[in-house]
């Protein structure tokens, strides 16, 4: 880590100062016939600074970072893994990235060939046979699914169906989804077992039911055992099954949610399918729908025919959520994910991702309080004891004391229905040693805790900076360098 | 296995010590009868060199419009950035970090965020802008939202000139929450607010310049705005701000757009990043995630997300927007570039672009009497729309025989606007030569000669 502070850009900034150029710029034969009220007087007030300055810069604030390539970074549900670097550079060439959205079918045939190999194959990942490619993300992917399901139940003249069923444990992002699709959002609770209560299921069942958003395995990353016998339940019922795919790389090649009853997902390609986090996307989050949902879906499909491949908008598309096909340098990645890994590599990802969370989930059990403590997939979830908590030891204090020993801290306070929880996801791409330092540290911090160590509350000591007053960004909100 | 350090002997080393025997007792919480039976049908894996050949061949069947004279716009544009850009987007500590919750080991994505967001309010002429949207079509989506959300109006007015694609976002957008969506026409290819703007209305959107190059009149949307008490909303191109003025600065109260603009890739059309500004007064209705500066235990400068409590992971179903990741690689791609732009930068890129166009517009309408300006009143910025008397059948042989020249460009406007028939757009970048230009309108005289003789 660079210890060393870094002044804004706008700090180093000096006069006449210049990294790019071009030649040939004239202001005052520009602005003929421009109205001059839609004029400026003096260009933007962007940072002068010069190309090695700028260098510096972005690459000593690169070393204020963790990131996969420099740490392990279990954090949980998030799936940080090998970010391949052929994928990278297959993504810089120009074949690729000098496509021009509006551009005929005709000049983009490799592009839309991938798109369409890729809908195949998450199609065969998933069991769902009708796949779009269009939402940015996985929150985007999750509201676009339930806006299928408004088109859908208004054809089956249901349109007063208004619930959908959250389990108490899933991500933020599915009941914000909800409230944008229009639906209201009745919350089901966890069972002592950790998985969703049936007998709450039950009884909330019923006429107003839309459907039901489950995440399997779910946050606390256990498998819902019954998940088959929900999803006929809720069909039952007259509503629709969607599944959040955030945790798909567990089952990847071993369960498929079209064969257990699922009637939707999303992939976030971010996560199981490795393409790189960037610091907060992008992500891509196609959805996954069955046969008789194919023709709600948001435009435009790739469909092949008999001259080639071609972009098509479904008869009774729900519309679009953004600008053009998808995210589809994103995709690119994806595709050549799968195309490296083959089916038998696309199933030992789950294979290893689960032995590695439940390696870590028995080595740490004797330490940790693990409040489900079955057999769990790619992740696990974690606890301070009683003990450490006595010694005003929480959660947050664990993290930044991770971030001391040099590990990215697991996702923490996250499920919601687990008080002080440290979820770890280890994901299959971190190798037994890395594991095995991980268990070492994290059980040196219960030992820290367990005898109330100072450590634990002034870490971390050796970072760029110390722990953050983020009340004080509230109170007294500086948002911007003097602009505006 | 591809990816995956462990080796056989390490798996059974691991398996025993946790006590299993296999990996697939691993999976019994699995019940056996929805477990597959067999390998899905997906393609055996490559090796590395077989996939590098395999993308290289699928590559060699696109003709990506960017490696030659490319006159394609219609909100994504052909413009040039450093390689500095490409070399800082690989660092691995930029590309394999995920969102920065944890700020003692994730401040160089912080302070990059807060340097973006502080030249984007810039640009904008805003007082604060967010870490980033997914593009500009959800932006404006994400902008109409929050206006309703502040007004408790169920009504905003978007113009037609606004990007058919960003159109029908918001139109998906609202649709569910049961906002209504009313759309102010084109006349003469500017945004004609007639009475449209009433006291139900909680937003007016107007896109600068607009889908047809036009330059809008932005005082038109604040005098809109202000006699309704509604908010005024721009969808702005944003190299424009390098000659023409910061929507901000006019009174326009949320700014956003598409960042492709600024040193991103046109990449079939995404990803691309979106930006979001407007004043501080709104932060606590804004969507997306933002950073902001505070100070660490002993007393030090540090960055921090902030103002979380509006997002989905605290307020779940009442949050102001379900965003969650948004597209920060791509935002460093336009962070990077915008410094390295600088104001005399982003200044040429602008004028540049704006020359290019007035020369295109002058050759081609020289080039025939078959195509003249759709609309000869109005001023463009660096994207021109023309009409061709032959109508979209002569729009689309002008464009085949682009493509024979090979050139990219023309885009036919009818497949959105159904009164256009035979109008088309042309856009110039800092990259558009003269000798590009020559080329097109010698193309457009032979086409349209033909079209006479016909």
């Amino acid at each position: 880590m660079n210890l060393t502070p870094v002044p804004l850009l706008f700090e180093d900034s000096r006069p006449g100062r210049r990294c790019t150029q071009f030649a040939g710029a004239d202001r005052a034969a520009a602005s003929v016939g421009l109205p001059t009220s839609e004029l400026r007087d003096t260009p933007p007030a962007l940072p002068e600074m010069a190309e090695q300055d700028l260098l510096r810069h972005f690459t000593r604030l690169s070393q204020k970072n963790y990131a996969i390539s420099t740490q392990f970074y279990p954090l949980g549900s998030c799936t940080m893994k090998y970010n391949p670097q052929v994928n990278e550079a297959i993504a810089m060439q120009p074949g690729w990235a000098h496509l021009h959205p509006l551009q005929d079918a005709g000049e983009v045939q490799g592009a839309l060939k991938v798109m369409h190999q890729l809908q195949a194959d998450l199609a065969e990942c998933t069991g769902l046979s009708a796949v779009t490619l269009h939402p940015a993300a996985g929150a985007q992917g999750e509201l676009t699914a339930l806006m299928v399901l408004r088109a859908w139940l208004a054809d089956q003249d249901q349109p007063d169906r208004r619930t959908v069923l959250i389990p108490d444990s899933a991500h933020g992002t599915n009941p914000a989804s909800c409230t944008l699709a229009g639906f209201e959002v009745q919350s089901l609770k966890t069972g002592p077992d950790g998985l969703t209560d049936m007998e709450d299921l039950k009884s909330k069942l019923g006429p107003h039911i839309a459907g039901l958003m489950v995440t399997n395995p779910n946050t606390i990353g256990l498998f819902e055992e019954n998940i088959a016998e929900i999803c006929r339940l809720v069909h039952e019922a007259g509503g629709r099954v969607y599944m959040d795919g955030a945790n798909f790389n567990a089952i990847m090649g071993v369960a498929k949610p079209g064969d257990f009853g699922i009637d939707m997902m999303h992939l976030n390609l971010h996560k199981t399918f490795s393409t790189p986090h960037g610091g907060g996307g992008p992500g891509a989050g196609p959805i996954c729908v069955t046969e008789d949902l194919r023709k709600y879906l948001p435009a435009p499909q790739v469909v092949e025919q008999a001259d080639g491949y071609a972009l098509e908008v479904p008869s009774h598309s729900i519309g679009r959520v953004r600008g053009y096909h998808g995210n589809f340098m994103v995709l690119l990645r994806a595709y050549a994910y799968i195309k490296r890994l083959g089916a038998e590599g696309l199933r030992r990802v789950a294979e290893n991702a689960v032995l590695n969370a439940n390696y870590l989930r028995v080595k740490l059990r004797g330490h940790w309080r693990v409040p489900f403590d079955g057999i769990c997939m790619h992740e696990f979830v974690a606890r301070p004891t009683k003990e450490m908590k006595a010694q005003g030891v929480h959660t947050l204090d664990i993290a930044k004391r991770l971030i001391e020993l040099n590990f990215h801290p697991p996702t923490v306070y996250f499920p919601l229905v687990v008080s002080e929880a440290i979820m770890a996801e280890p994901t299959e791409t971190e190798s037994k040693e890395t594991l095995d330092t991980y268990v070492e540290a994290m059980i040196q911090i219960a030992e820290e805790a367990l005898r109330g160590d100072e450590a634990l509350h002034l870490a971390p000591r050796n970072t760029p900076v110390s722990r953050v007053d983020e009340a004080r960004a509230v109170k007294d909100p500086k948002l911007c360098f003097v602009c505006g | 296995m591809p990816y995956i350090p462990n080796s056989d002997a390490d798996r059974a080393a691991m398996l025993t010590e946790i006590g299993f025997n296999s990996v697939d007792e691993l999976f019994a919480p699995i019940p056996k009868d929805i477990q597959v039976k067999g390998p899905m049908a997906i393609e055996p894996g490559l090796t590395e060199l077989d996939l590098r050949e395999h993308m290289a061949e699928l590559a060699s069947w696109n003709r990506p419009a960017g490696t030659r004279p490319c006159f394609l716009g219609g909100g994504t544009y052909n413009h040039d950035w450093p390689a500095l850009v490409d070399h800082l987007q690989s660092r691995t500590e930029f590309l394999t970090a995920y969102t920065p919750y944890q700020p003692e080991c994730s401040q160089g994505t912080l302070q990059w965020i807060y340097e973006f967001q502080s030249m984007i309010a810039e640009l904008a002429g805003c007082e604060i802008a967010n870490a980033s949207m997914y593009d500009g079509a959800s932006a404006g989506a994400e902008a109409v939202l929050m206006a309703s959300n502040i007004k408790r109006r169920k009504k905003v007015v978007v113009s037609a000139g606004l990007h058919p694609d960003a159109r029908h976002t918001i139109q998906t957008y609202l649709k569910h929450v049961e906002i209504e969506v009313v759309e102010a026409p084109l006349v003469d290819g500017v945004t004609d607010w007639g009475d449209l703007v009433d006291k139900d209305c909680a937003a007016v959107l107007v896109q600068q310049p607009n889908f047809f190059g036009v330059i809008e009149d932005l005082d038109q949307l604040t005098a809109q705005a202000k006699q309704a008490d509604a908010l005024s909303i721009c969808s702005l191109y944003p190299v424009s701000t390098g000659l023409l003025r910061s929507p901000g600065k006019a009174g326009v109260d949320i700014v956003v757009g598409d960042g492709q603009s600024l040193g991103v890739p046109m990449g079939y059309g995404g990803p691309h990043f979106g930006f979001f500004a407007t004043s501080q007064k709104y932060v606590r209705q804004l969507p997306g995630r933002l950073v902001g500066e505070s100070l660490d235990t002993e007393g030090r400068r540090a960055y921090t997300l902030t103002f979380a409590t509006r997002e989905q992971h605290i307020r779940r179903e009442k949050a102001t927007s379900n965003i969650c990741t948004n597209n920060a690689l791509i935002a460093l791609r336009g962070c990077i570039h915008m410094a390295a732009l600088g104001p005399q930068g982003i200044e040429e890129v602008a004028c540049l672009s704006r020359q290019n166009a007035l020369a295109l517009s002058e050759a081609l309408t020289s080039a025939s009497d078959s195509v003249q300006l759709a609309f000869p009143e109005r001023a463009f910025f660096n994207e021109v729309a023309f009409r061709a008397t032959g109508g979209d059948a002569a729009v689309l042989r002008f464009k085949n025989a682009l493509a024979a020249a090979g050139i990219a460009g023309v885009i036919s406007v009818s497949q959105w606007y159904a009164d256009m028939d035979g109008v088309f757009t042309l856009a110039c970048t800092e990259k558009t030569r003269p000798q590009h230009i020559e080329r097109l309108a010698q193309v457009a005289a032979e086409t349209f000669q033909m079209e006479v003789a016909l």
